[in-house]
């Protein structure tokens, strides 16, 4: 069974339609590469799918559980959304850390949260231990006690996939991970995803580093206008594209 | 004669302290519930768009045979708390506080012939307490409502997509970096007060001009009323160094 079932998603923002009839699964352990140019409705499905914006119809499941359901309002309760939302993990392209934490307690913070808020059981400091873990697999672990402004950027999107990753969600989603970083940083960032591939996270990534997708996804979409306009695996694709569409698309990138 | 006038402004500076503190202890959690009264968005009317229930066939024809109105969707988009709060903020910053402390403190004795504050000095510092607190609290409320929409959206959202509550997010996100916006715009209004309390003195209470000014009249000298000027200055720079340390304090994080 797929891990993640989306169907029939659309959204609008007034009276533009930022997505019209998305459907997608995805596997266990794959990594999905949603690629294509701005605008074309990308990060809106990033966000719908990790409860930041309310698709106006269509579902999303997973584990063939239907977490959102836009015709039942039952699917909808902001005090279920909040623990739906725990399946996903979410990377900004921004980072988004929170400036007065250390690298450390980004990481931890949510979960130490959890774990009084709810009386999880679980100590602060095994929380601490799995947050120092997460931060010496990134690399980062002579970093822990910095704070985030002392960090460089591809430092600090590495902290936020720690802390993304501390929540344990079954799907980790990136959006446009890179895009805010100078192209030196891009690569640290690239390889610890790939890290991630490797030992088969489950990934939904939008990018635009197109020899990354091709290399480390399993399946690929190609967006535009608010409709996947090809999808398949990325030799289908990148390499023999069916639609006019993504030829043009991938032709600006050649060389890349 | 110094020691008498130091020991007459001295009362005068208590008095002025209370109300500043006074007006600080109350105005400053008031103001945050003002702006969070500002930033409302319970939409009460919202119903009135609400799409029916989804028939099926007719799902089509349904919709765009009934295009609300525009009078249906601005009362959908009403904001009752939201503008109540506006309305409030902008009469009192919109008119003195010298007028604002004469009708609380003259108004219930005049209308219902009820002086609530009643006579004693208590009574006038009470009045003038709740006027200030009322003032100042408005202007308190703005400097919060700009420091809390100042917080990038991504950090609420970052915080969502990690299941913080909405409590949480503001406690444990929102919150420092909100106070970290808010401290110089803050001193200012906070210096402005530390001045304002020599409005208390419209309602009959010596505070420290009133003090100083008193020995203007009575002995003709003027020098007090310097005098009062360097207590003032004082009060104020005691302000700026706490104001620079709290500054200090929250430069570990950008």
């Amino acid at each position: 069974m797929a891990i993640l079932d989306v169907q029939h998603i659309e959204k609008s923002f007034g009276a533009t339609k930022v997505l019209k009839d998305i459907n997608f699964s995805l596997e266990e352990g794959q990594v999905l590469a949603i690629i294509g140019s701005s605008g074309s409705g990308k990060t809106t499905l990033l966000r719908c799918l990790n409860f930041l914006e309310t698709p106006d119809k269509g579902t999303i499941a997973v584990q063939g559980n239907t977490l959102f359901d836009a015709a039942d309002p039952a699917t909808q309760r902001e005090s279920e959304i909040r623990r739906k939302r725990l399946h996903f993990g979410l990377v900004f392209q921004s980072f988004n850390l929170f400036p007065q934490y250390t690298a450390l307690e980004n990481v931890t913070l949510a979960r130490e949260l959890m774990a009084k808020g709810e009386k999880t059981g679980e100590s602060l400091e095994a929380i601490r231990e799995e947050g120092k873990v997460l931060l010496a697999q990134m690399g980062l672990q002579d970093r822990m006690g910095n704070y985030p402004h002392q960090l460089s950027g591809g430092q600090q999107q590495r902290v936020a996939i720690a802390r993304a990753l501390a929540m344990k969600p079954d799907i980790l989603c990136f959006d446009e991970p890179t895009s805010a970083l100078d192209p030196e940083l891009t690569g640290e960032v690239l390889k610890v995803i790939r890290g991630l591939a490797d030992q088969h996270t489950t990934m939904i990534i939008v990018t635009h580093e197109m020899s990354f997708a091709r290399d480390v996804a399993d399946q690929v979409l190609f967006m535009d206008g608010g409709v996947v306009v090809e999808e398949g695996t990325p030799e289908e694709v990148f390499g023999n594209p069916q639609q006019a569409r993504t030829k043009q698309f991938l032709e600006k990138y050649k060389g890349d | 004669m110094f020691w008498t006038v130091t020991q007459s402004l001295l009362g005068g500076l208590g008095t002025a302290t209370q109300l500043f503190a006074l007006t600080l202890l109350f105005g400053l959690p008031l103001g945050l519930v003002i702006a969070f009264g500002s930033m409302s968005k319970w939409t009460p009317f919202r119903f009135l768009l609400k799409p029916k229930k989804n028939t099926g066939r007719k799902e089509g024809l349904a919709e765009e045979a009934k295009e609300p109105s525009e009078f249906v969707k601005s009362l959908a988009a009403f904001r009752p708390i939201h503008a109540l709060t506006d309305l409030i903020v902008w009469v009192v910053r919109g008119t003195p506080l010298m007028l604002q402390l004469i009708i609380i403190y003259y108004g219930p004795g005049l209308w219902f012939d009820n002086n609530i504050w009643g006579s004693a000095a208590s009574g006038r510092m009470f009045a003038c307490t709740v006027a200030f607190v009322i003032n100042y609290s408005c202007y308190f409320s703005v400097i919060y409502r700009g420091g809390i929409q100042g917080v990038p959206v991504g950090q609420r959202e970052a915080a969502e997509v990690l299941g913080l509550t909405k409590r949480q997010t503001f406690f444990k996100i929102t919150l420092l970096q909100m106070v970290k916006r808010v401290v110089p715009p803050m001193s200012n209004e906070i210096i402005t007060l530390v001045k304002d309390t020599s409005l208390a003195r419209i309602i009959a209470i010596t505070e420290l001009i009133k003090s100083g000014e008193s020995y203007m009249k009575s002995a003709g000298i003027t020098w007090p009323l310097f005098y009062t000027g360097v207590f003032y200055l004082v009060f104020v720079g005691v302000l700026t160094i706490l104001f620079n340390f709290i500054e200090r304090k929250l430069s570990y994080f950008r």
